[in-house]
């Protein structure tokens, strides 16, 4: 899908940030997937180590860790946890769920020097 | 691949020209342009060898937010109705969009934008309708992006208080990600791909405002169950509204185009392009 280009995207971000922050060097990068986001881990992993090839974030590690969704059951009136967009409710069964967030991805925070 | 949208760079074509080369992330403009991160005299600060967090918070997708709501200040301005139509590729969309330009040009002003990966075979069928169209040919890219269309727009300058129709790459994964300034994102689904495709491509129709049900004259040929693709439509996206069309026979095209009418109307009340702000004295 799309991931070369989201990596390409942290690495202007990477790039951007240099400057105002007085950075050469970046060692690892962390962000945050919303569980809902339209990307596949295993080829952000595959395309970051490709995009960052002879940048300042040559060789730097890339975590991902999952942010997930506030729903909220319109038949409980409860915020509830789901797994994906398509399942039901864990209590009650219902498939009346408000999702909201959980479609972001962003980066959290960097290690450079 | 350019670093906002995906598309990639030196492939996605404006029907006429060639998308202006992204600068953004070549090294060398860089040098020219950014100066970041290149060698210590522009990013070196003394005391500042061990390493360190930095906290970011950035959205990686932000630059094509940026585009999308520039666009649709744009649109708000014009009093322009801008439609994102998403499908699969052979869900009829060409054929939906062709019936609705020919049976409501003569009620509103309208414009298409045509995303395709190449040829630009949908924009000439959408002109022999009279209505105005531009191609866009994303080359590799497997979406329409919000610099892209902010281009289009550039090109094909809509009239003011148009319906913009913007009709997608054919594809249910990477057009939910890409907002473009719509107003609505509009998917087509039709009879012949299976009940249950909302929930294979459930990103898609999460994103959708309103699903439209097409084929529906081809329903007596084929094993499709309405109320379950109506029931999985609904678990993704309670409440969505679905209408159930053929734009081959027009059954149901009527309500169709009374949704764009009241939608439209509702956003512009109020709007200086607005024609009932004229008749209320």
């Amino acid at each position: 899908m799309h991931e070369m280009s989201l990596c390409e995207g942290i690495l202007q971000i990477l790039q951007d940030n240099a400057k105002t922050q007085n950075y050469t060097r970046v060692h690892r990068v962390r962000v945050e997937v919303g569980q809902f986001a339209t990307i596949e881990k295993d080829a952000l992993h595959f395309c970051f180590e490709v995009v960052c090839r002879n940048t300042l974030a040559e060789g730097a590690a890339l975590d991902i860790c999952t942010a997930a969704a506030n729903t909220w059951c319109m038949a409980c009136g409860k915020a509830v946890v789901i797994e994906d967009r398509f399942s039901p409710c864990p209590d009650c069964g219902s498939y009346q769920l408000q999702t909201d967030g959980g479609d972001d991805i962003r980066i959290k925070d960097l290690e450079v020097n | 691949m350019c670093t906002v949208c995906g598309c990639a760079e030196g492939e996605a074509r404006i029907e006429g020209s060639t998308l202006h080369s992204h600068d953004h992330h070549s090294p060398e403009s860089h040098e020219t342009n950014h100066h970041y991160g290149h060698g210590p005299a522009h990013a070196h600060a003394p005391g500042m060898s061990q390493t360190r967090m930095v906290q970011i918070e950035q959205d990686i997708l932000g630059k094509n937010q940026e585009y999308a709501n520039a666009n649709r200040t744009r649109f708000s301005d014009h009093g322009i109705f801008a439609l994102n139509l998403v499908s699969s590729p052979g869900s009829g969309k060409t054929t939906l969009l062709t019936r609705t330009l020919t049976e409501l040009r003569d009620e509103l002003p309208l414009a298409v934008i045509e995303g395709d990966q190449e040829t630009s075979n949908d924009a000439e069928r959408i002109r022999e309708t009279g209505v105005p169209a531009l191609q866009i040919n994303t080359g590799k890219g497997c979406h329409l992006d919000a610099h892209q269309i902010g281009h289009a727009v550039d090109s094909l300058d809509p009239p003011d208080a148009s319906v913009l129709f913007i009709e997608n790459v054919g594809n249910l994964v990477c057009p939910a990600a890409f907002d473009l300034g719509e107003a609505a994102k509009v998917a087509i689904l039709s009879v012949t791909e299976g009940e249950d495709k909302p929930l294979k491509y459930p990103d898609m129709f999460h994103a959708a405002d309103i699903v439209l049900l097409n084929k529906i004259d081809l329903l007596p040929h084929l094993d499709f169950n309405l109320e379950a693709c109506l029931t999985y439509t609904r678990r993704i996206k309670p409440g969505i509204q679905i209408l159930q069309v053929s734009a081959k026979t027009g059954e149901g095209m009527a309500d169709w185009y009374h949704w764009i009418q009241a939608t439209r109307a509702a956003r512009l009340v109020g709007h200086p392009h607005s024609q009932s702000s004229s008749a209320c004295r």
